[in-house]
């Protein structure tokens, strides 16, 4: 099993957010979860990711049977963890080439692989580039310093396809997308993470980005806890009645 | 700028400095002198990096251009103190960095004059602190009665890697012309936890990570720098020694 979360409680300044959510992900799955607006679903993210400000204080999540909780966030990337953010930050002075060829090799280096020269580095982050269809001049500015909302989140999953991760976690990857966009960063989900030997966690609130990522589970996470798990159609049932009917 | 007696913390110029060092040194050599002839292009770079008290007394002739990189990191006490005189049409650039940890005092300290019209200078200073480490920057900027046309800038930022450092930054004003352009601009703050995180999230250990940020903070400094990625490799280097 790749990842595997039983009864997890977490707090945010000391506020229960998470409480008793238990979750099972298989190597070559996709897995949504949807739910309200202050559901737990960026927290579950967060606390996945080893984000600072975010307490477990019950439960436990391993991954590939080590214990998740106990890893630096930098140890969590190299263990084959990406999180895609809800929100990326913009880092003015550091370019995208840059941070991630010392991302991955900081990777690589905790596996014990040797660095990926300056020309390979280059060859693999065109190659993805052009998947996501960003420029590769974006990629050599600031990390997204004057990118468009729709630029950040294709960044993103630039970065997913670079640093190729195991499980990918993506937080309202679809959020601040155009239509156009939407299908692009579907495509790109699906090219770099669709494998028997990868998953994702999509986080999101509308059915829109699985009609183009068509998920193999559907987990419905109302006040802290999966209420209802299901398949695709799931999604569809959810959209046409909406949270409040389901989760009751 | 040369003192003839031993300076207390009561002198403006000496208020945050290192006295018990400064005494030891004491009395300092002459301070050093430049001069630009009219017409000329001067270009020097400067790294104290064993603790020193440089002082450089620097005059900009008519219409000449003169632009020091400074990096200031070495030793218990390092000072570096410039005095700036320009002509008509003159321009001065500093761009600077000083990087500190430990209990490590560091200062620069420049007194800028535009004494004839028509005249520029751009001062960049970055400060790194960490632990106990003291950084100060003090920047007075002269304008004469007729030096018309003068166009200054003092750019200054310091980042606090510990809370128990300090920065002082304090850019002066001495305006007796009435056509200037005089800018001064100053902020300390501290790495931004979010973008640490976001950085450390896709691989990077906490120090590589504050080491990257800390690196684009001071890198503009050096920008046209003869020995630009001497000056940055140095930087950097120093840089590892503190995260």
């Amino acid at each position: 099993m790749m990842l595997k979360i039983d009864n997890l409680h977490a707090t945010v300044a000391d506020k229960p957010i998470l409480k008793g959510l238990s979750l099972a992900i298989n190597a070559g799955e996709i897995h949504a979860i949807m739910g309200p607006n202050g559901a737990g679903k960026s927290t579950l993210s967060y606390v996945l990711g080893g984000r600072p400000g975010y307490e477990v204080t019950e439960g436990s999540a391993t991954f590939e049977g080590q214990d998740l909780l106990d890893m630096d966030p930098h140890a969590r990337a190299a263990a084959g963890l990406f999180l895609g953010f809800q929100y990326p930050v913009e880092i003015p002075g550091v370019s995208n080439v840059q941070f991630l060829r010392e991302s991955l090799n900081a990777q690589r280096k905790a596996r014990g692989e040797e660095p990926l020269s300056g020309g390979d580095f280059l060859k693999l982050a065109r190659e993805k580039a052009g998947l996501l269809k960003l420029d590769m001049d974006m990629l050599k500015r600031p990390v997204n310093v004057g990118f468009s909302g729709g630029e950040k989140k294709r960044n993103e999953m630039v970065q997913m396809g670079i640093l190729g991760p195991k499980l990918a976690i993506l937080d309202e990857t679809d959020s601040g997308l155009d239509i156009d966009a939407l299908r692009v960063v579907g495509d790109g989900i699906n090219a770099i993470m669709r494998r028997p030997d990868k998953a994702v966690l999509l986080i999101t609130h509308y059915q829109r980005l699985l009609d183009y990522v068509q998920p193999d589970f559907v987990h419905v996470l109302a006040a802290g806890r999966i209420v209802k798990s299901g398949g695709p159609e799931l999604a569809l049932e959810l959209e046409r009645e909406g949270y409040a009917e389901i989760a009751a | 700028m040369s003192v003839s007696t031993l300076p207390t913390r009561r002198d403006e110029a000496w208020r945050y400095s290192d006295i018990d060092a400064v005494t030891a040194a004491w009395p300092l050599p002459a301070p050093e002198s430049i001069v630009v002839p009219a017409g000329g292009d001067f270009k020097r770079a400067i790294v104290q990096d064993e603790g020193a008290i440089r002082q450089i007394e620097m005059s900009i002739g008519k219409g000449a251009t003169a632009s020091l990189h400074v990096l200031n990191i070495g030793g218990a006490y390092g000072r570096i103190e410039l005095d700036v005189t320009l002509h008509e049409g003159a321009d001065f650039h500093l761009g600077a960095a000083q990087i500190g940890g430990g209990a490590q005092t560091l200062e620069i300290v420049t007194t800028v004059t535009h004494a004839e019209p028509g005249a520029t200078s751009r001062q960049m200073v970055r400060s790194v602190l960490g632990g106990t480490a003291t950084g100060t920057y003090l920047g007075k900027v002269a304008v004469a009665r007729d030096a018309q046309q003068t166009d200054s800038e003092q750019d200054v930022k310091a980042m606090l890697l510990d809370r128990s450092a300090t920065a002082n930054a304090k850019p002066e004003l001495e305006i007796f012309a009435d056509d200037v352009k005089c800018a001064h601009g100053c902020a300390i703050g501290e790495l931004d936890g979010q973008v640490l995180y976001y950085l450390q999230s896709r691989g990077l250990p906490p120090a590589e990570a504050k080491k990257l940020l800390l690196q684009a903070f001071v890198a503009g400094v050096f920008d046209g720098a003869e020995d630009e990625e001497q000056l940055q490799a140095l930087a950097l280097a120093k840089l590892g020694e503190l995260v």
